[in-house]
């Protein structure tokens, strides 16, 4: 299987970006080695700017430069684009619906042993509370470079969230379409949700469950806004139950979304897997998984707990 | 530039106008905030009338000079020479903070002319930084100016935003600050001072005009100043008086975030005729 670093993906896909389309700006703030925006500052150094270690000053200058009608892409870890700087994304950004585009690397606990500082495990939550937002999680390497176009063809602020480590690409997911969840595997006795590295966890699970009789549909929600409710209506109405998977809080990222879209429209079994009121701590990623139950053996137990 | 006297009574009287439509929309808004208001009249009204380059039938023609007003609540000014400049009828004036209203309690964009929205303190400077960076990458010879509240500049954003400035030698832009020495909790001194406040934004690559802020003569040679210094960002320095123009209003902290009363606005009128 193909493992690709997303960070990488999106670092050659500014840089295209920035040959066809000269309005294209980007900004770091001293983790431009990390986030891979490198590669840009490299071949555009006229349109690179580094903010250094200040990054409500960057995310409100993205604001400023954004208002002369150009395309602003803004770049650190997740932990500080979205807590350090919300008040500047809120206000600077999302409020006035400038074409800012945050791109945030090393979310999620698989940042591994930097530690609980450094793991965004809320971001999501933070910014899905901000009108105007759209925020995409891609599952994989390939799926960053459709987000990132995604949010160059689509007016007004995003966030797309990229985790640390590589990451194994998904084969045959299909068109990808802002908004629209992919449909991975077909079955009617489960559904399971997840977003970003957990839908490769999702996959595994739902092969290892078709060896006991148990179809799951396996769904990629990548768009966490515009959400798909249809798809996740679909699958309350359909399966017995829905699992929803993210290497994120409970509270206020993917599975908040689909409780609340099921819960609103059509009240079904869910089971959420995700952190539950933990912040997280060192370890290797393939360990931290296991220490916070995200892993395709925790995805098989909580579909088996309600598909049988 | 050479202004002659007659030039400088016209913005005089322009100043005066705008201090009674600041007092008119407050009194009939019912809540708002005079007092840094009306210290900074003198400086934005100068600054519309004789330095900036806009077109009101065109907001977003792109060689228009920026202004970005960073401390948002004293947005009644910056409502009153936007009206007074064209960009909108001044009868908008009083539907401000009302439902539905363009004049929102502070900045947003559905104002005609206002750049970006504001009321958050300390992101301004940083707004204002993004302005005079893309300048520099089009290429274009506009002027960027951003008012900021003494009070404000407590905010470390502020100071980030002086850091970078200064860095990338950001000689287009030009921060205003209204030195007027309250804020709401009281006077700047007592509740975080800033002095030396010169040599503060001078330590921090900055060139410092210091001026008497309601003196017209000395705000228009600032701003003149301010377009000939090359390789850094200028920040004015303007010594003010919180409520200037209002006798009872005049270095009073309640004003900060008090609109006048009906009979507060009719005596504060006649002191303005």
């Amino acid at each position: 299987m193909e493992m690709l670093y997303q960070r990488d993906i999106y670092g050659k896909t500014l840089v295209e970006l920035g040959r066809q389309d000269k309005n294209i700006v980007v900004l770091d703030a001293d983790l431009s080695g990390s986030t891979r925006t490198s590669l840009f500052a490299k071949q555009f150094p006229e349109r690179f700017f580094n903010f250094g270690v200040a990054e409500q000053n960057m995310m409100a200058t993205a604001a400023g430069i954004a208002s002369c009608s150009k395309i602003v892409f803004v770049s650190t870890f997740a932990i500080f684009a979205t807590g350090r700087a919300w008040d500047q994304v809120r206000n600077s950004v999302a409020y006035n619906n400038f074409d800012i585009k945050i791109v945030a690397t090393h979310a999620g606990i698989t940042v591994g042993p930097d530690g609980a500082s450094h793991q965004a495990l809320e971001d999501i939550a933070l910014m899905r509370v901000i009108p105007n937002m759209n925020i995409i999680v891609p599952c994989d390497g390939p799926q960053t470079a459709d987000a990132v176009m995604a949010a160059v063809n689509n007016k007004g602020p995003f966030y797309i969230r990229l985790g640390r480590p590589k990451v194994p690409t998904i084969e045959n997911k299909g068109e990808f379409k802002l908004g629209k969840a992919q449909v991975l595997t077909q079955g009617n006795d489960i559904a399971i949700i997840a977003c970003g590295i957990m839908v490769d966890e999702a996959l595994t699970a739902a092969k290892s469950l078709l060896n006991k009789k148990i179809k799951a549909r396996v769904i990629n929600i990548h768009s966490i806004r515009p959400l798909d409710v249809e798809t996740i209506l679909k699958a309350a109405k359909e399966t017995r139950g829905i699992v929803v998977c993210e290497e994120h809080s409970v509270i206020g990222g993917l599975a908040s979304s689909v409780d609340e879209a099921v819960a609103e429209n059509f009240p079904a079994k869910v089971v959420c897997l995700g952190i539950k009121n933990r912040f997280g701590q060192s370890g290797e990623p393939a360990d931290l998984l296991k220490e916070y139950n995200l892993t395709n053996s925790d995805i098989e137990k909580a579909a088996l707990s309600i598909a049988s | 530039m050479e202004y002659t006297a007659a030039d400088i009574k016209r913005l005089e009287d322009k100043a005066k106008e705008i201090r009674r439509l600041i007092i008119q929309m407050l009194a009939k808004a019912g809540s708002g905030h005079p007092g840094g208001s009306l210290s900074a009249t003198d400086l934005i009204t100068a600054l519309y009338f004789s330095v900036l380059r806009y077109n009101p039938k065109d907001p977003s023609w792109p060689d228009r000079d920026r202004f970005h007003m960073s401390k948002g609540h004293c947005c009644p000014l910056l409502y009153a020479v936007l009206a007074e400049s064209g960009y909108f009828s001044k009868d908008k004036l009083l539907t401000l903070r009302q439902l539905g209203s363009i004049l929102q309690g502070h900045p947003d964009r559905r104002t005609p002319g206002v750049e970006a929205a504001s009321g958050s303190l300390g992101q301004g400077l940083s707004v204002g930084l993004g302005m005079s960076l893309a300048a520099k990458m089009d290429k274009k010879d506009y002027r960027v100016y951003v008012l900021m509240g003494d009070g404000e500049t407590q905010e470390g954003n502020i100071w980030e935003a002086a850091m970078a400035s200064a860095h990338y030698k950001c000689d287009n832009l030009c921060a205003i600050l209204d030195y007027n020495g309250f804020q709401i909790d009281g006077m700047v001194c007592d509740i975080m001072g800033l002095e030396p406040i010169a040599s503060k934004w001078g330590s921090f690559g900055w060139h410092t005009i210091e001026i008497n802020g309601h003196d017209i003569k000395q705000i228009l040679s600032a701003y003149e100043e301010a377009k000939k210094i090359k390789g850094k960002p200028t920040i004015i320095i303007a010594r003010t008086v919180k409520g200037k123009g209002v006798s009872f209003m005049e270095n009073v902290c309640d004003f900060h975030g008090r609109a006048p009363t009906k009979e507060e606005a009719e005596k504060a009128l006649k002191e303005l005729e």
